[in-house]
């Protein structure tokens, strides 16, 4: 029987054609930001936390001077940690291993066109694996380097593949000067998706130490810990030492001490914001969705009482003609989600193949059919609640003034 | 020769119906009386404003009366909560209307499949008895086609085969030729004349004497709000059988 009230809603509803296109707008267009936006959202993490280099390996940072935004990490710090930082932080019991490294720009040239270059440093032995593995890098083409490697080096995979850097790609095999001393490109990195990871230079920590003049500098102390579990020890532990290696107390630190779910959570924190603004943006959307059909549907009554005298006289009781208003109105949201949710699923795959090929990543998107179902089902009740109002002064219409018209 | 049987169908009792205007009230009906048997055709007659259509809103359970009584197959309307009376109008009595009254939105079948649909019956039952109705009222090759695209003519025939939809006792008809030509109006009249025929009852408010003469059995003749007279067919005539009270029969003398 509800059936037969959903078709002659659909029919009503066809037959008024643009103005219920307008009037579920509201409702789709907030059901599609909603949507599209929690189809991307791990999309949207994963493409942030590439950026700033954020791998899921259990490592811990230590920098001088806190975090930096801008420039090289450590770059701004007065009082530079050195290698016997290192060697102190290695020693801790929770602390199973800790590389120094250094990252520094400097003057770059190929092909006599000369920019800068961001440079890297790899640590040798046992301690260049750790190196590769906490930043994923591969090789893309070429070879990693190895110990020994004097005057070669590894560049990011923007060097390579956006010619434009230096005019032309950069291939294995070339020479680049760097602060004006020849070495030789003997591989080029895997994609990361990150502008500053593809943008790198790797050199061996020796040479690049030598190049820059570093003396016993490090930029930033990369630590692995002994477990998972540990990292909040391991944290503390850190902490106190460069303490009182640095002879500051608590709250007055000149040095930080960060972990890989700390920066995930900054990201997420400002994705968190956007996610809440789209999403307020979205309700006040739906809202002004459900005002529009309370306003079409009012009209609709008005205009439409001499229909309801005819369905009162033909037997329609007060119920039967709330129910035709109120299923008119339901399916008005029910369309304008219908379209939000295919609308938004559309975004948010395309959104995931962009991010994908930005990143060089393999992620899919989010498509949950629970929030499917409950977006349909909320944009029904919006519709629905929006349309009781309307359809109950439909329904109680007099019939002998309604077919007045 | 069809038969009129002594059953009542629709019985008015001392009915009023009174609208409040500004400071005053109209009377619309006064002191109506009638009855109407099962099988007659009874024409409701009388000018504009003689109130024969607030006459048919009352006989249709469309309104209520300010006084008196409606008794519907001798059960008092008054009595009726809302849904009963749309009962009432679903499938008791089906209406007609001068300006057809059709859904625009609905094809001439759905249209004539609504009032089941307010009944309950099932969609493939709706849609028999529909194209049934259809090919009794001639217009079965009409049935996908919306009102808007059929004549005048057309649309009253559908709106026949709408009002019997429910199989009602009652016809009840307000001025069905009054936005016809004589010659369409014609055919429809004769629709109307068949279904009484096969025993509905018909009642057809006109401001027409001819076309109630021309079908009718008995004829009120309203003026003012007040039944005026009652006549009744004998053979090709009709005879003045107007119930008067003694004191009104003496002041005419």
């Amino acid at each position: 029987m509800k059936l037969d009230y959903l078709i002659l809603a659909l029919k009503n509803l066809k037959h008024r054609g643009i103005r219920s296109w307008l009037t579920l707008l509201g409702i789709f267009i907030g059901v599609t930001a909603v949507v599209a936006l929690i189809g991307l959202g791990s999309g949207l993490q994963a493409a942030v936390g590439a950026q700033f280099g954020i791998s899921s390996t259990q490592v811990l940072t230590v920098q001088a001077g806190g975090v930096n935004a801008f420039g090289a990490p450590g770059s701004g710090a007065v009082n530079k940690l050195t290698t016997d930082d290192v060697d102190a932080v290695e020693r801790l019991s929770s602390v199973e291993m800790a590389i120094p490294r250094i990252i520094t720009s400097g003057k770059m040239e190929f092909n006599d066109v000369v920019g800068f270059g961001m440079a890297l440093s790899v640590p040798d032995g046992v301690e260049r694996r750790f190196a590769y593995g906490v930043m994923d890098l591969e090789v893309e083409t070429g070879r990693m380097l190895k110990d020994g490697d004097v005057n070669n080096v590894v560049l990011g995979y923007n060097y390579w593949k956006d010619g434009d850097i230096f005019g032309e790609p950069i291939v294995p095999g070339k020479t680049v000067l760097l602060m004006d001393e020849r070495f030789k490109v003997v591989g080029i990195l895997k994609k990361t998706g990150s502008f500053m990871i593809d943008g790198l230079v790797t050199v061996n920590e020796a040479r690049l130490r030598d190049l820059m003049d570093y003396d016993d500098d490090v930029d930033i102390i990369a630590v692995k810990v002994r477990s998972e579990d540990d990292m909040d020890r391991a944290r503390e532990d850190i902490e106190k030492l460069m303490r009182k290696r640095r002879d500051v107390d608590i709250g007055e630190e000149d040095f930080e001490v960060s972990t890989p779910e700390a920066m995930m959570e900054t990201v997420n924190s400002v994705l968190g914001g956007v996610q809440a603004f789209i999403i307020i943006i979205a309700s006040i959307s739906i809202l002004v969705g459900a005002l529009g059909i309370v306003n079409t549907m009012t009209t609709s009554v008005l205009e439409r009482r001499k229909e309801i005298g005819i369905m009162k006289a033909i037997g329609a009781k007060n119920s039967q003609v709330f129910m035709q208003f109120f299923f008119e109105s339901g399916m008005l949201g029910l369309i304008g989600g219908l379209v939000g949710i295919v609308l938004g699923t559309l975004i948010s795959v395309g959104g995931i193949v962009g991010i994908n090929n930005f990143i060089g990543a393999e992620l899919s998107p989010s498509i949950d059919f629970i929030l499917i179902g409950g977006a349909l089902v909320g944009s029904f009740v919006v519709g629905a609640v929006a349309g009781i109002a309307p359809a109950m002064q439909a329904a109680k219409q007099n019939p002998v003034e309604a077919l007045r018209g | 020769m069809k038969k009129v049987e002594q059953k009542e169908v629709i019985r008015l009792r001392n009915v009023s119906k009174y609208y409040p205007m500004g400071d005053s009230i109209v009377k619309a009906l006064n002191h109506l009386e009638f009855k109407v048997f099962q099988g007659e055709f009874v024409a409701i007659m009388g000018p504009s404003g003689s109130g024969k259509s607030t006459a048919m809103n009352l006989v249709g359970s469309l309104d209520m009366p300010t006084h008196g009584t409606i008794y519907l197959d001798g059960e008092d309307v008054s009595e009726f909560g809302e849904s009963d009376l749309a009962q009432v109008r679903g499938k008791r009595i089906g209406f007609i209307f001068q300006s057809f009254n059709l859904i625009n939105n609905l094809t001439v079948k759905e249209n004539v499949m609504l009032p089941m649909m307010f009944q309950g019956t099932s969609f493939e039952e709706r849609e028999d008895r529909a194209i049934e109705l259809l090919k009794l009222v001639e217009l079965d090759d009409r049935m996908d086609h919306y009102p808007g695209e059929i004549s005048g003519g057309q649309m009253q025939r559908v709106a026949i085969a709408r009002s019997l939809a429910n199989d009602p006792e009652v016809i009840l008809a307000d001025e069905p030729t009054g936005n016809l030509d004589t010659k369409t109006g014609a055919i429809v009249m004769d629709f109307l004349k068949k279904l009484n025929e096969q025993g509905k009852t018909v009642i057809m408010i006109t401001h027409d004497p001819d076309l109630a003469k021309d079908y009718a059995d008995v004829i009120y003749w309203l003026l003012d709000g007040e039944l005026d007279k009652v006549t009744k067919r004998k053979g090709k005539s009709f005879i003045d059988v107007t119930k008067r009270k003694k004191k009104e029969m003496k002041e005419k003398k």
